[in-house]
Parts: structure tokens; C-alpha cells; sequence
């Protein structure tokens, strides 16, 4: 009897203790836990809408969505479709972001090499730049900029202006816009082929460098070759190319580029408060490169300069470059505080107005997810390859 | 030299000791640097005069009304007479001392942190403390119960300073055990489970929290089975929680992962289960390593509570915005926004001062 008993629980002890098994039961019993939960979600959720008469479905995409958005990258007006505005407000985004990244990545470095300069004044000014505006919530920053500052210029009849060509008022910044007339895709042709020449150049002059020892000023020459074969060509073309000048008609400017007041508060938000955290990367980055190999590239005779550009930062961009891509990814995602001041981003017009129109919440904010989700993976993914190929090569 | 006589050591030439020595060092070592101080210091000073000219020279600060405001600098007064507002939100006056409780409870659990004077254990209590009974303390105070005898305020009316608080507090009080199990599951050995906590950290730190916050707001209705609802502040907690907590995940996670691997072995090797070897071993360890980590994901948090505005949540931000838009003062944005700003730096800067201080402090033990 007791012999019997101890057979059994000693089978089913050794079961328990089996870790193959645990390890199985264990999954098993999550993975029915998370269909659970996920499918008494669905069942809710299909009950919710039909309660309320939402209806489902993608079909909301190609309805009219009958309301104007301030800024367009595409043609765009009211009578077109929900699908419309949605890529009216991607390309919004992505306009936003691409340009912060470029200018926050300027800024960054300039702060961030700055804070390691000699010269007192320069250091202090670029730590006092880092440690106030990191400190500072974005959203905040973005309503300064945008009401406090963009919100309180001049009016268009009292625009600020420079040279009666840029002129920068309460209602955004107007530019001149380029008028491209005929010949100039000839222009545009010659600037490929002087791009095409730089790169075949730097190729053959590295090669030669490494088989002879012989060097080309493959850089200088080539930067000359991109502005100049292209300059020389558009003068000699007779300059065609034309500005559409922006001018002050009635109560507004006609013409020209607008750079809407939200798209420049959020931009300048977003570049200085990313430069911030960019200038502690890079900072860190080039500390993190150990004085030996300064001293070593100065004891193979090499110049400060080229020291610089082929010891140093080669090594600190192999610590910059993953905390960098946080940054532009944060800093893509930081672009949905749009939302705020109006600027018609994704999050805006399509979370926001065609969300509060249609009321199909589900589908809507599972797009936009989705959206996001797809950038911050395709941009780790390409940094990632990026990273494999600038990571150390142990031998 | 030759009749033995030492020569006296010469003071050093008068250009590069004391003061002139160091604006020369410091200031113009090189021609090009000199310039860049020059054009720099003209930009400052040019800018700088007629800010401390505006909010201190010419700003009044004395008053009760938008009359006092007189000068053309800055008005103050706004600030003054606003200021239990931007803390209290719309929280009943008669009810205040009991949100005062709570910051002073709150001041003492914190500020002990801050001196090394203070012992370890003391410290280890009063964290304790603070991320078990505070956190229900602080609700009962706040939000009020019958059988203390405290009305009940709804936290529709919470708001200002208090709300950005609390949403902070409660963010990181929640996320760290999740936190915890998902940096566990993402290290685990169970196939499932591992790819099951990568989507779901990955998942929620590829979105936007505004994203966050509207599928909270507007799907976590639609997900609840009829006649259950949440209150807003709820619903943004929920939303709040599961993004910090793929953060915290990840910060947990590089702790574990700077852990020998001895110290896991060892676990075994005493004999010690899973969760043994985990709740001993390993994550004091690693907790330990990861303080500073937490902390800057703190510091990112309390400014990301701003985002709350979006969904109706009054926290300070919105709190100032409703204020600087009354007509009855004239233009007091740029008061109400440097108000504000200064408010958020001030805990922004002593966290990661903080943080920076633990980095140090932390560093010499397990530095490898």
C-alpha cells in the first residue's frame, strides 16, 4: 500500500520535476491564457460596435472625407477620400521628421563637439544648451515655440523680411519657390553625372592610393566637380530658372513657399530638444575613444586633421551610431505631438479628424500603429546593418 | 652654476597665472577660438540684458489683480495668483491639506535619498515604503474613503502639479514588476514565451504614447464587456503602464544581462530553483545596477505625462494653458510657459543629478 503510494507520486514528482515537461505544460497553459484574453477582447469589441453601430471594415478609406487640411504635400481638397488624408498626413510626417533629423543632427554635433572644446565659453554655453532644453518636456517646448513666440510676430502687413524676398509673419515664414523653365533638366542631368564622376574619382584615387602611395585630392576635386560643372552649364544655358517671389496682396502673401507657423514650432522644438540628447552622444562617443590612439595616428606622422577624420571618428561613430538611431526613431515618434498645435500630421488628421468623423476607432488606430511600428523597425533594420558593418571585425 | 649657488625659481611670466593667464587659456588660446568667444559673448550679453531687464528689473511681482501688472516687464503676479491652481487642479480648496499630506509624506521618503549621511537600511525602508504602502495611502488621502471619514473628491476635478505627480508615480511603481517578468520572459528558454514578451516590448516601444493614449481612451471602451467602464485618469494609467514598462523592461534587461555568468551558475549549483535563484541571486544584483537606468526613464516619463492633455487629463501643462488664455490678463504666455518649464526642469535636473550621482556611486563595485 504505502510501497504503491510512493510509485505514484514518485511518477508523477518526477514529471513535475521534469524540466522538458514543465517547460511545455508552462507554455501551453500562457499561450491559452493569451487566446483567452485576446479572444474575449474580440468578442467585446464586436459587441461594443455593434451596440453603437460602428461599422467595420476598411471601406471608410475610399469615402469623401469633406474637410481641408492647411498643409499638403500632394493635391488635396475636401472632396477627396479618407485614404486621401491619410497619405496627406504621412507624407506630413515624414516631412517633419526628416527634415528634424537633418537639422537636429547638425545641431547635435555642433553642441556636442562643442562641449568638449578648450575654450571655456564655448563648453559652458553648449552643457548650459544640453542640460536645459534635455530637461524640458517636448510638448511644452513646442507650445512655447508655437504660442508664445511664432504666435506673437508681426502680421503680414508688418512682416519681418529680408531683402523683399523672405518675409516671416504670424502666418508662417514665405519663401521664394524656384520656377524651373526650359533646360533646366539638362542642369539637373549634369548634376547626376558630377555626382556619379565624385564617387567613381574618390574610388580610383583610394585605389591608387593604397597600390602606389601616390595621393589625389580626390575630395577637393570632387566637391569643385559637383557645384561647379552643373553652375557652369546653368549659366550657360542662359539661367533657366525662376523665382516665383512671394507678395504682400490685400490682408496676405501670394506666391512663393509657406512654411506654416506649426510646421516651424514643431520643427524647432523638435531639432533643439533632440539635439540635446544627440550632443550627449556624441560627446560620449568621442570620450569613449582612448587617448593612445590619438597619441598612436600622432606618432605615424599623421596631421591633426586627418587623425580626426580617419582615427577618431571612425572608432567614436562605431559608439555614436546605435544611440543615434534611438534618437531619429524617438524623434519620429515625438513628431506625433503634432497633434497639439494643429500641424497635419498622421496622428492629427487621421487619429484625430477622420477618427472623430467615422468613429472606427479600432481600425484607424491599428493603421496608425502600424504605420509607426513599420518606420521604427525599417529604420532599426537599415541601422542595424549599418552597425554590422562599422562593428569591430575581431580577428 | 659652478660655485654650487642655486638658482631661484623664477615666478612664472605674470600672462599666464591668475586671472589674465586664464581668459588667455581659456578664452583666446587660438586666433579662431578668440573670435568664436567675441561673437559668442556679444550674443549673450546682447540677449541676456534684456531678459534679466524684462522677468526681474521691470516684471512686478507684487500683487493680487491684472492691475498690478504696471511695468512693461514681467507679470509675475499671474503666477502668484494662479499657483494653487497649477499645484491643485480643480481639487476642492477645504480638501487641500489632505494632497499636502502626501507631499510631505512624499518629501520625507524622498529626501533622506539624497544624504549619504543617512544609512543604507534607512534608505532601503523608506523605498520600500514608498513603492508599497505610499502609493495606497496616497489614494485613500487623495480620492477619499467613507470610513476614514473623508469625502470622496472624483478625479475628474484632479489636476495640476498633483496629477503629473501621480501620474509619474504610479507609471513607475507599475511598470517595474512587469517590467521585471517581461526582461525575465525576453531572457527565458521557453520559445513561447521569449517571442511573446519581444512583440510585446517591441511592439509598444515602436508607438508613439499620443498613440498610446488614444487607443486608451477611445479602444479600451470598446475591448470591456457592456456596463464595465474606466475613469479617464484609469484609462491613461493602463496606457501609461504598459509603455513604461517595455522601457523598463529593457533597462532591466541590460542589468541582468551585465551579470556574470558565474553568479547564475552559482544559483544552480546551491540548489536553488528558478525563481529562487532569480528573487536572491540575480535580481538584486541586477536591480541594483539598473537604479540609475530606472531613474532616466523616470525623468522621460514625468515629461511625457505632459502628453495627457491630449485626452482631456488636466495635469500642469494643461493647467497653464487654460490659464494664459484669459482675456482679462494681458499676454501672459511666455510667464505661464517659463513658469511651468522651470517647474518640470527643476525635478528633471535633480533626478538626473541623481542618477548621476548613483552612476558614480555604483560604478566602482562592478565596474568589469
Amino acid at each position: 500500500m504505502a510501497d504503491k503510494r510512493t510509485t505514484r507520486s514518485g511518477g508523477f514528482a518526477r514529471l513535475w520535476n521534469d524540466p522538458t515537461v514543465r517547460a511545455r505544460t508552462f507554455q501551453i497553459l500562457t499561450a491559452l491564457v493569451v487566446v483567452y484574453f485576446f479572444w474575449t477582447i474580440f468578442q467585446n469589441t464586436v459587441a461594443n460596435m455593434e451596440r453603437r453601430g460602428i461599422s467595420t471594415g476598411l471601406g471608410f478609406l475610399s469615402q469623401p472625407s469633406g474637410f481641408g487640411i492647411v498643409m499638403s504635400l500632394i493635391p488635396y481638397n475636401e472632396t477627396m477620400s479618407y485614404g486621401r488624408t491619410f497619405w496627406v498626413g504621412l507624407l506630413n510626417t515624414l516631412l517633419v521628421s526628416g527634415l528634424g533629423i537633418v537639422l537636429a543632427t547638425i545641431v547635435g554635433f555642433i553642441v556636442g563637439i562643442g562641449r568638449l572644446s578648450k575654450n571655456w565659453l564655448v563648453s559652458t554655453l553648449s552643457a548650459v544648451f544640453v542640460d536645459t532644453f534635455r530637461n524640458i518636456p517636448l510638448l511644452l517646448q513646442i507650445f512655447f515655440w508655437y504660442f508664445a513666440v511664432l504666435r506673437n510676430l508681426p502680421g503680414p502687413r508688418q512682416s519681418m523680411e529680408i531683402g523683399e524676398m523672405f518675409f516671416l509673419n504670424n502666418r508662417g515664414l514665405y519663401l521664394p519657390a524656384p520656377l524651373p523653365e526650359e533646360g533646366m533638366g539638362v542642369v539637373w542631368g549634369v548634376l547626376v553625372l558630377a555626382l556619379i564622376g565624385a564617387v567613381l574619382l574618390y574610388r580610383w584615387a583610394r585605389k591608387r592610393q593604397e597600390a602606389t602611395g601616390q595621393q589625389f585630392p580626390a575630395i577637393r576635386v570632387g566637391i569643385a566637380m559637383v557645384i561647379g560643372l552643373p553652375l557652369v552649364v546653368f549659366l550657360a544655358m542662359g539661367s533657366p530658372m525662376d523665382w516665383d517671389v512671394p507678395e504682400l496682396r490685400g490682408f496676405n502673401f501670394r506666391g512663393g513657399i509657406v512654411m506654416i507657423p506649426e510646421l516651424g514650432a514643431l520643427l524647432l522644438a523638435l531639432t533643439v530638444y533632440t539635439a540635446a540628447f544627440i550632443a550627449e552622444i556624441v560627446r560620449s562617443g568621442i570620450q569613449a575613444v582612448s587617448h593612445g590612439q590619438t597619441e598612436a595616428s600622432a606618432a605615424l606622422g599623421l596631421k591633426r586633421g586627418t587623425t580626426l577624420r580617419l582615427v577618431i571618428i571612425p572608432q567614436a561613430m562605431r559608439v555614436i551610431i546605435p544611440p543615434l538611431t534611438s534618437q531619429y526613431l524617438n524623434l519620429t515618434k515625438n513628431s506625433s505631438l503634432a497633434v497639439a498645435i494643429g500641424y497635419p500630421d498622421l496622428v492629427s488628421v487621421f487619429m484625430g479628424t477622420t477618427l472623430n468623423q467615422t468613429g472606427q476607432a479600432v481600425e484607424i488606430v491599428a493603421i496608425t500603429m502600424l504605420v509607426y511600428l513599420t518606420i521604427s523597425l525599417t529604420i532599426s533594420f537599415l541601422m542595424n546593418i549599418y552597425n554590422k558593418a562599422a562593428a569591430l571585425k575581431e580577428r | 652654476m659652478s660655485d654650487g649657488k642655486v638658482n631661484p625659481v623664477l615666478p612664472p611670466p605674470s600672462l599666464s597665472v591668475g586671472v589674465i593667464g586664464w581668459i588667455k587659456k581659456n578664452l583666446f588660446p587660438s586666433w579662431f577660438s578668440g573670435v568664436l568667444t567675441v561673437v559668442l559673448g556679444y550674443f549673450i550679453i546682447s540677449s541676456l540684458i534684456p531678459f534679466i531687464d524684462w522677468a526681474i528689473l521691470k516684471a512686478d511681482f507684487i500683487g493680487e489683480s491684472p492691475a498690478d501688472c504696471t511695468s512693461e516687464g514681467a507679470c509675475w503676479v499671474f503666477i502668484g495668483t494662479r499657483l494653487d491652481f497649477f499645484i491643485y487642479g480643480f481639487y476642492p480648496e477645504s480638501e487641500h491639506w489632505r494632497v499636502n499630506v502626501i507631499y510631505l509624506i512624499f518629501g520625507l521618503i524622498i529626501v533622506p535619498q539624497f544624504f549619504s549621511a543617512v544609512s543604507a537600511r534607512i534608505k532601503m525602508i523608506l523605498g520600500v515604503f514608498g513603492v508599497t504602502v505610499f502609493p495606497a495611502l496616497s489614494f485613500v488621502m487623495i480620492y477619499g474613503s467613507e470610513t476614514f471619514g473623508l469625502p470622496i473628491v472624483g478625479t475628474s476635478v484632479w489636476g495640476g502639479l498633483t496629477l503629473t505627480l501621480i501620474l509619474a508615480y504610479v507609471g513607475i511603481v507599475a511598470a517595474i514588476p512587469i517590467g521585471i517578468l517581461l526582461a525575465l520572459g525576453r531572457r527565458s528558454d521557453m520559445p513561447l514565451v521569449r517571442a511573446l514578451c519581444v512583440v510585446f516590448i517591441e511592439f509598444w516601444r515602436g508607438v508613439p504614447l499620443i498613440t498610446i493614449l488614444f487607443m486608451a481612451s477611445v479602444m479600451l471602451p470598446l475591448f470591456l464587456p457592456d456596463g464595465v467602464t474606466f475613469d479617464r485618469l484609469l484609462r491613461a494609467l493602463i496606457g501609461i503602464t504598459l509603455f513604461q514598462s517595455a522601457y523598463m523592461a529593457e533597462v532591466i534587461r541590460g542589468g541582468l544581462q551585465a551579470i556574470p555568468k558565474g553568479q547564475y551558475e552559482a544559483a544552480e549549483a546551491l540548489g536553488l530553483g528558478y525563481w529562487q535563484g532569480m528573487g536572491l541571486i540575480i535580481l538584486p544584483q541586477a536591480l541594483k545596477i539598473v537604479i540609475p537606468g530606472i531613474v532616466n526613464t523616470l525623468i522621460s516619463l514625468f515629461k511625457d505625462t505632459t502628453l495627457v492633455l491630449v485626452i482631456g487629463l488636466f495635469d500642469l501643462l494643461r493647467a497653464v494653458q487654460a490659464t494664459i488664455i484669459d482675456p482679462a490678463w494681458r499676454n501672459v504666455a511666455t510667464e505661464g510657459y517659463i513658469f511651468a518649464a522651470f517647474v518640470f526642469w527643476v525635478f528633471c535636473y535633480s533626478m538626473s543629478r541623481y542618477s548621476q550621482m548613483l552612476e558614480r556611486k555604483l560604478h566602482t563595485g562592478h565596474k568589469r
